[in-house]
């Protein structure tokens, strides 16, 4: 996931929040080329990435939906035609619609924690102080991080007898669950929500202070002189210029929060309990562990299918001010 | 209220310290468990059970010179490079050749060509990950490869990094070009002695993206990859289960194998960082 996020960051940014440039006008080419020339020109330009995409992208996809109308272990040919039984399998699956909750869950809580401590943290080194460049890189070394390699270490940290959490706990007093945090299906998702907190709150800090830069210094300079204090001029100057930046930012982190896979995988399995199932674990262990391609393929398109229409719903919903702000 | 006292210091640079009392605090608590896990490599399993929050006492460079010592990490570390590179170099070598036509020519169905590689990144990797397996390792028999790896990471790199370049491309000058191209110049020579040349800075940013993201990847190298051919998210995972009583040693391994990425990015990150800002603000 670690790169999904930064992928979006500028894709989504992209279709909403500008049109075409008009300062760089698509130029003619030489009076010399042909149509017919041109466009062998850009055919083969764009033909290898567009046969990569369409390979390892599109056929995989395509192919994702046809299992899911197949009942297929995977071996013989695909001719179990079973029409929507998968997906009525899959909605039917208790552990399916749990795993939907939690990706809700990661969806919602990601947002509800990070966006305030975000936004704190980059207005803060945004003023200027000793130390800033270190104080904001260290920031987000956790985003650098595999989840993998994160989410073993906080395995580690987080294991019942010699774990340093519990040792922390005990030193001020407080008593761990029973079970361990990653055993006990009450708390365990809480754990994973503040884990994926601390690997991606740097990255919102990050795109929250790159949208500050754009923050024209006048602005600051008249609050200053109409005598706003420090807390005034954040709240009427500084977060309201970076509401495109934080619409943005909602946006990746929700479409990382729907394909959460790899930070799960490794600290608890999904479990306790199918506890922390989400969507892509689940249909992993369907489709690896238990060679059922034809619900692996229904829960693909379920995920898929809720993805789109959330970046679609948000689209419309939420980032239409932006483009309609800059029109 | 406080404004009063807040007000002549602000932007002054003479900053409260609350406010470095509160960026400390952050910092901890972002790194401490990054450096909990390299002190802790530095512990034997004893010390880390007895006292779990003390310093290493005394320092052991045992779990650090046992994971450089064996092969199985060197393996994962030779599998991580090699197909981060292929990774990287079909992505920004296709994504500029893609990006650059884009960026400038002008032709009929050119946003509608820019809006596959957009919708590209409307794509998650778990939807696919499952054909994509059976593609990979059936059909085109690159199962267990770097190839097989490599390919499809850089395919799905390849719709941001085309996003990435085309405005970087955009705004390149047009002067040269135009020079060039009355001087005879052909328009794949132009690419290839002027686009390129000046598009570095694009192309650095885009190229550690991709390079960080396969070093990073996990879900499509843990269906794809066995044994040997393992890269070193798999093999601190493997390591992490296999070891479960080895904490000093899994900490350690842990350590060593996000060096590498940390480094590279840490290094770039302010090229990358005005790279994206170039790119978003179009």
């Amino acid at each position: 996931m670690s790169s999904e996020h930064m992928l979006g960051a500028v894709a989504s940014g992209r279709p909403h929040r500008t049109t075409p440039p008009p300062s760089a006008p698509p130029r003619t080419t030489s009076p010399r080329s042909t149509p017919w020339r041109q466009r062998a020109e850009i055919a083969f330009f764009v033909t290898p990435a567009l046969a990569l995409m369409a390979l390892f992208i599109a056929w995989p996809v395509l192919s994702a939906v046809r299992f899911s109308v197949y009942d297929w272990n995977g071996l013989g040919p695909l001719d179990d035609f079973v029409g929507f039984a998968n997906y009525a399998d899959v909605l039917k699956d208790d552990v399916f619609t749990d795993a939907v909750i939690h990706n809700l869950v990661i969806v919602v809580g990601s947002i509800i924690v990070q966006l305030p401590l975000g936004v704190a943290l980059a207005l803060l080194l945004n003023r200027r102080m000793a130390g800033q460049g270190l104080l904001r890189t260290l920031i987000f070394v956790p985003y650098v991080l595999a989840e993998v390699i994160a989410g073993v270490i906080w395995f580690q940290l987080l294991q019942p007898d010699y774990g340093l959490i519990d040792a922390i706990m005990g030193g001020i007093g407080l008593t761990p669950p029973d079970e361990g945090w990653l055993g006990t299906p009450e708390v365990t998702l809480w754990v994973v929500l503040a884990v994926l907190t601390w690997k991606y709150l740097g990255l919102a800090v990050l795109l929250f202070l790159a949208g500050l830069q754009s923050v024209p210094e006048e602005l600051y300079e008249a609050a200053q002189l109409d005598g706003a204090s420090w807390f005034q001029t954040q709240w009427r100057v500084s977060i309201p210029l970076l509401g495109p930046t934080i619409r943005t930012w909602c946006f990746l982190s929700m479409i990382g929060s729907i394909q959460c896979f790899d930070m799960i995988w490794v600290l608890t399995g999904g479990g306790p309990a199918d506890a922390t199932t989400t969507m892509a674990t689940y249909l992993v262990d369907e489709g690896t562990n238990r060679h059922n391609y034809g619900i692996a393929g229904a829960a693909s398109v379920v995920l898929f299918a809720i993805a789109f229409v959330m970046a679609l719903a948000y689209q419309l919903v939420v980032l239409r001010r932006d483009t309609k702000e800059e029109a | 209220m406080s404004e009063v006292s807040l007000k002549p210091r602000r932007r002054n640079g003479s900053t409260n310290i609350v406010v470095y009392l509160v960026a400390l605090v952050a910092v901890a608590l972002t790194v401490g468990p990054v450096l909990y896990g390299a002190l802790g490599g530095f512990r034997t399993n004893g010390q880390i059970a007895e006292r779990p929050t003390a310093l290493p006492d005394p320092w052991v460079v045992d779990n650090y010179a046992g994971v450089l010592s064996g092969a199985p990490f060197w393996t994962y570390a030779l599998n991580s490079t090699v197909i981060a590179v292929i990774t990287t170099v079909v992505t920004v070598v296709f994504g500029v050749m893609a990006a650059y036509p884009l960026a400038r020519y002008r032709f009929r169905g050119r946003e509608a060509l820019f809006m596959v590689f957009v919708l590209g990144l409307l794509f998650p990797a778990a939807v696919a990950v499952i054909p994509l397996f059976i593609l990979i390792s059936r059909d085109l028999g690159l199962g267990n490869t770097w190839w097989g790896v490599a390919l499809p990471q850089a395919a799905f790199s390849l719709p941001l990094t085309v996003v990435i370049l085309r405005p970087f491309l955009m705004a390149l000058p047009r002067e040269l070009e135009e020079a060039a191209l009355i001087d005879g110049a052909s328009r794949i020579g132009l690419f290839w002695r002027i686009i390129l040349p000046l598009s570095t800075p694009g192309l650095v940013t885009v190229a550690v993206l991709a390079f960080v993201t396969s070093w990073n990847a996990y879900i499509l190298p843990l269906l794809l990859l066995q044994g040997e051919m393992r890269t070193l998210p798999l093999g601190v995972a493997d390591f992490s289960t296999e070891h479960s009583a080895d904490t000093a040693g899994v900490l350690a391994f842990t350590t060593i194998a996000m060096i590498p990425a940390l480094v590279l990015f840490l290094a770039l990150q302010r090229r990358i960082v005005s790279g994206l800002q170039g790119a978003v603000k179009g």
